[in-house]
């Protein structure tokens, strides 16, 4: 007991110093973004004083922030309406059954307009959506141009050629593709949703593609070689050796499309009228009211901060995923 | 005698229209609420456009009067007037704020052809017509002035002397409007020819919808909440738009409001309630609910002489109805126009929602719609008189607006005195003679109309 008292001061003195050392290797790094974010502020700010537009001065960071609050507390508006209609229904619906015992009542969700936090929601729960139908066909069919040679050369053209497509160039087309083929009388899902949703796909198939599949090619050979003296099945060895081994591709393949997939999202709200933070943008422009650019500003900072987000969300996934738990990811 | 004639088809034809609606009109002595019965469909969706004069729309929302008749509305702003109109089409939407020759154009197969009515007129007026200003200071040379202040209305005939200097130094002469079949686009070719200006014709029948054969000024489309924007990059020198994107041109200070179609046609039908005819067979009982609703609407917009008008113009600047700033909306909703900045004018009628009938679909209106298409060759061949008065009974529906104002009274929300005497109103305005150029219109005579123009179709000619 007495002897253990030294080594554990032993053991604070230390740490003391290696949190000293910490705080005085850190700090500059803590620091440097704040010193960043502080002169892009006032940068923007001086900027933004010397721009006039039609719609009057640019907005400052100070105009951003106000805006910011007031989209807050219009959401907040629209939810105490929701729930007052949502108790006008059920009384016209108890009025209703009262004169006419046949009707079967229903409510009915509310009519109101969407706020900006029910666009966030609805563009973070499309891209999402467009993203993981991306992700699991690219990450098989990555897999097996990275296998087989004759499959990577048949599937290469295609890849190059589709690549590069804008997302603008697929909207119409997806469109008039799911107009004429997604057909029903109660769909589950809207039409500008799955619209949305598959041209997000469209667009997050290759950079996942490519990326499992040079992944899979450049497999450690030591590794190939155990799976064949072990004789390994085809399945066990891409289950064993194959996605393990490649997974740090797989995954920056993963974040650069969830990236891309969220600017392609914004883009087709944008130019489909479909519901999302798109359509929240062009709205505002529309609108042409002396705050409209102080709200589409924010805005952009909350897509910016949303995409942020989404890819260091993709990096925790892939570090808990990752047999390499020293690798270097960022 | 040709009234005469008139009113007998009018009875023949509305007793024939449809069985549902003849079916009501047996019954129109005892309708109420109770007799229209309960709505087949009541979850809507309507679309409508960032203008002031979808104000019916949103103040039957925001007060209520939808969910009084048992309708669970949606309202959701259009990128522009094709998809607005494409999308009731298919089905996308229930039904929508339509300019008034979108149904007509649309049922008579001027662009997409699918049969629409429309039983609910929106609004009177409310449009204008604004010039960049470079070309305003160059008009302004030739407007006689009086107090300081140039003299209104001003006629094209002043914008002339630009339009040729432009045309002298090789360079087109553009203005925007909003829609080919759009109440924009007849206004502003009628104040150009009027000012011997030629707008330029359209020739479908050659494949030719561009509308600037033999024009002076060309004309193209731009959807209205990018006039402004369009006009300040220089891309069109002046444009024919509703509220507000004229007093936003002022406000912004890129341009000035010459004229509003109030003084190019006094108290002009403008906006139109419209459905597909598949949707009102369907929905019969849902069409009189959404009608009765919208009545109720226009009436509060006009109620005590505009008292309302403040309150509505604080809901139309909420972001998802119009959205532009409230002293812009308000600049024309409250009865005054501001022309040059600081130029403000009483205009008591600017926007109409209620008073001179403005909710009646007269058939008048549509025919001088069909008469302008007619003018800028829209409709190619040469039509009788008789297929002028078809048209226009199968896309305006008086008797279905009827059937929704009875039942308003008999409910107590509405005054006869408030509406066209129903036994006896054939649905044509008397001879109007209050246009730009003094020329008077007779319903019933649209080919007479047409030869009274000198520049424009008329007659057999074909292109």
């Amino acid at each position: 007991m007495s002897k253990s008292i030294p080594v554990v001061s032993h053991i604070g003195q230390i740490r003391g110093k290696n949190v000293l050392g910490n705080i005085m290797s850190t700090v500059p790094k803590l620091l440097m973004p704040v010193v960043g974010i502080l002169l892009f502020l006032a940068i923007w700010n001086v900027v933004a004083k010397n721009i006039d537009t039609s719609l009057g001065q640019f907005p400052g960071p100070a105009q951003v922030w106000e805006q910011t609050f007031t989209l807050i507390d219009e959401h907040s508006a629209q939810r105490e309406k929701a729930d007052a209609f949502y108790a006008r229904q059920e009384e016209r619906n108890a009025a209703r059954v009262a004169k006419d015992p046949t009707y079967v009542p229903k409510i009915r969700d509310f009519t109101g307009a969407p706020t900006f936090f029910d666009q966030i929601w609805t563009s973070l729960y499309t891209v999402m959506v467009g993203f993981f139908i991306a992700s699991i066909v690219a990450v098989p069919v990555g897999i097996l141009c990275g296998l087989s040679k004759s499959a990577y050369s048949a599937m290469n053209p295609l890849i190059q050629i589709f690549k590069p497509v804008s997302p603008l160039a697929w909207l119409p087309l997806v469109t008039m593709v799911v107009s004429a083929v997604y057909v029903s009388d109660d769909p589950m899902f809207s039409k500008s949703f799955i619209t949305s949703a598959f041209t997000v796909s469209l667009c997050c198939l290759w950079p996942t593609l490519i990326n499992t599949a040079v992944g899979v090619s450049n497999i450690d050979s030591d590794l190939v070689n155990v799976s064949k003296v072990l004789r390994l099945k085809p399945l066990s060895h891409v289950q064993k050796i194959v996605l393990p081994a490649s997974i740090p591709m797989i995954f920056t393949g993963l974040r650069l499309s969830l990236g891309i997939g969220w600017m392609v999202l914004i883009a087709a709200e944008m130019l489909a009228q479909n519901p999302g933070l798109g359509k929240f943008v062009w709205d505002e422009f529309q609108n042409g009211s002396s705050e409209s650019l102080a709200r589409i500003m924010v805005a952009v900072i909350t897509i910016g901060l949303i995409g942020f987000l989404l890819d260091r969300l993709m990096l925790s996934v892939q570090r808990l995923v990752s047999w390499d738990k020293n690798a270097v990811l960022r | 005698m040709l009234h005469k004639t008139v009113k007998h088809k009018f009875k023949q034809v509305a007793g024939s229209l449809t069985l549902v609606a003849s079916l009501f009109t047996a019954s129109v002595t005892t309708v109420s609420a109770e007799d229209i019965g309960w709505p087949e469909k009541e979850e809507l969706k309507f679309g409508f456009i960032k203008l002031t004069d979808m104000a019916p729309l949103a103040i039957a929302y925001e007060k209520g009067y939808f969910e009084d008749e048992g309708l669970y509305v949606t309202l959701e702003a259009q990128a522009n007037w094709k998809v607005l109109l494409d999308r009731v089409i298919d089905g996308q939407l229930d039904g929508a704020h339509m300019l008034a020759g979108q149904p007509l154009g649309a049922t008579i197969g001027f662009g997409t052809q699918s049969h629409i009515i429309t039983a609910f007129s929106m609004d009177l007026n409310g449009n204008g017509i604004t010039v960049s200003n470079d070309v305003w200071a160059e008009m302004e040379k030739h407007i006689p002035v009086e107090n300081g202040k140039p003299v209104h209305p001003i006629k094209a005939d002043y914008l002339k002397p630009v339009v040729d200097s432009y045309k002298q130094a090789g360079k087109p002469f553009k203005m925007g409007m909003v829609f080919p079949v759009s109440t924009h686009n007849y206004e502003l070719r009628y104040w150009l020819a009027a000012g011997g200006i030629h707008p330029g014709y359209y020739a479908p029948h050659k494949g030719d919808t561009s509308g600037q054969i033999d024009a002076q000024a060309l004309l193209s489309v731009t959807p209205p909440p990018q006039m402004p924007a369009t006009m300040e990059a220089g891309t069109i020198f002046g444009y024919c738009v509703g509220e507000p994107w004229n007093q936003q041109a002022v406000f912004k200070g890129i341009g000035v409001p010459v004229i509003t179609d109030y003084e190019i046609w006094k108290n002009n039908p403008e906006k139109v309630f419209g459905v597909s005819k598949t949707w009102a067979e369907e929905n019969p009982n849902t069409h009189i609910r959404v009608v009765k609703a919208m009545i109720r609407a226009a009436m509060w917009l006009d109620a005590n002489n505009n008292a309302n008008r403040p309150e509505a113009v604080k809901i139309l600047a909420k972001s998802s109805y119009v959205g532009a700033d409230a002293d812009v909306i308000a600049n024309s909703m409250t009865g005054t126009f501001e022309y040059e900045k600081g130029d403000k004018r009483e205009v008591p009628d600017f926007n109409t929602f209620f008073r001179h009938n403005a909710t009646y679909p007269f058939y008048s209106d549509a025919i001088w719609y069909l008469t302008q298409m007619r003018r800028w060759g829209q409709i190619a061949e040469p039509k009788s008189d008789d297929w002028y008065m078809q048209t226009a009974k199968s896309v305006y529906r008086p008797d279905i607006y009827t059937l929704a104002a009875k039942a308003l009274i008999a409910e107590g929300l509405a005054d006869p005195k408030d509406f066209p005497d129903f036994d006896t109103e054939t649905g044509f305005k008397p001879p109007q003679t209050e246009f730009i150029d003094n020329v008077t219109f007779d319903g019933s005579k649209p080919n007479e109309y047409l030869d009274k123009f000198s520049i424009g179709l008329k007659g057999d000619t074909v292109l």
